[in-house]
């Protein structure tokens, strides 16, 4: 009976205590790859529409250490090829170029590919990107070498890894 | 004399230079700002002929009646363009009946690439009353320059591709088909979603 309530309380106080403690250890998000000074969080990508031969994928990438890395260069098996790509919007034109010497990661920075900005970006997709499957990509670094990561699917169009709440995602049916 | 004409030359440059820019800002600069001043827009839109998912003709009468909202982008666009067909469907969605009160289009500027299936795919991803709209390349230049849509082709480096620049505008048109705004690709959601309303509940 004693020890009953001491592994009750003692489980009560793990389930308090596991969520600080794997904050503590894991800081960032459980998603996160680390290869030498490179901090990749929050990999993901958007489903894409019927037909569609495009798709752009996102991803954080921090830099901890001393000297600046260069991401060089992404490939994917669910493309004919995957590049990178920067996209800028001048008076509300859209402007989307392969940057061939791939994105500097200046030390001590965090560069974010995200929407409306850069992206990896897969070209001839071999079959449609789908909610529900990851997409595993090879980032290559010039300096941290070659990460693998999985990007989660977010629906088509979606701002966000998550989504955004209210909006029905309407091609995942 | 000769100074003169020398002054006179000078300033017929100037004048014919000042035009030519004038032009060009216009007609390749979209709408700036919050796009909600209708006076200096006011020759936006025009007379249009373009084909939807069965093959049928569509043209500027097929929208009069109830206001409009027209995105112009291209299938092979990996992130403006199903973005900003998210985030109307969203908004549609929030409108619920109300959205069936105007017409939401998705025009393809990829005249080669795009045409009814691939756009019928294409916008089957999003809500259901977003009406995707192609052309032959002559009518997606006649519909471009109507609406001071700016777009350009841009090979890849290896020749065989290409990519197209485009305006990231959602045109909002009364529905006797007069330019009412724009939607720019940055604003929120909820601004989105306010000139929706106003248009459905003005235009």
């Amino acid at each position: 009976m004693r020890l009953a309530a001491f592994l009750l309380a003692a489980a009560m106080l793990a389930g308090i205590i596991a969520p600080f403690v794997s904050a503590t250890v894991a800081p960032a998000h459980a998603q996160d790859y680390t290869a030498g000074e490179i901090v990749l969080s929050d990999p993901w990508t958007r489903a894409t529409p019927p037909g569609a031969r495009t798709g752009g994928g996102f991803v954080t990438i921090a830099n901890t250490g001393d000297t600046a890395d260069r991401l060089v260069s992404a490939s994917s098996p669910v493309a004919k090829h995957t590049e990178i790509h920067t996209m800028s919007m001048d008076d509300g034109v859209m402007r989307m170029r392969h940057l061939p010497d791939g994105i500097e990661i200046p030390a001590g920075e965090t560069v974010a590919l995200k929407p409306g900005s850069l992206h990896i970006m897969f070209i001839d997709l071999e079959q449609p990107i789908e909610m529900g499957t990851p997409v595993p990509v090879v980032l290559t670094f010039e300096k941290a070498g070659a990460v693998d990561v999985e990007m989660t699917v977010a629906p088509p169009g979606a701002p966000g890894p998550k989504g955004k709440a209210g909006h029905k995602a309407h091609g995942d049916q | 004399m000769r100074m003169k004409t020398a002054g006179l030359a000078g300033a017929a440059i100037l004048v014919v230079a000042a035009t030519v820019f004038a032009v060009t800002a216009l007609m390749q600069a979209p709408p700036a700002g919050d796009g909600n001043a209708r006076g200096g827009f006011a020759d936006i839109g025009g007379p249009f002929t373009l084909t939807d998912k069965t093959g049928r003709t569509v043209t500027e009468a097929d929208f009069k009646g109830k206001p409009s909202a027209i995105f112009f982008g291209f299938t092979f666009c990996p992130d403006v363009c199903p973005t900003t067909l998210y985030e109307l469907s969203g908004a549609m969605e929030e409108l619920g009946a109300d959205a069936d009160r105007m017409n939401v289009v998705f025009v393809s500027v990829d005249w080669e690439r795009d045409g009814p299936e691939e756009l019928e795919r294409y916008v089957s991803a999003f809500d259901d009353r977003i009406r995707g709209l192609s052309g032959t390349k002559d009518e997606i230049e006649r519909i471009t320059r109507a609406y001071r849509v700016y777009y350009k082709r841009v090979p890849t480096e290896d020749g065989e591709d290409y990519t197209i620049d485009h305006s990231a505008l959602v045109y909002l048109m009364d529905s006797d088909g007069r330019f009412f705004g724009t939607i720019s690709y940055n604003e929120s959601p909820e601004m989105m979603l306010g000139k929706l309303k106003r248009l459905i509940a003005e235009g």
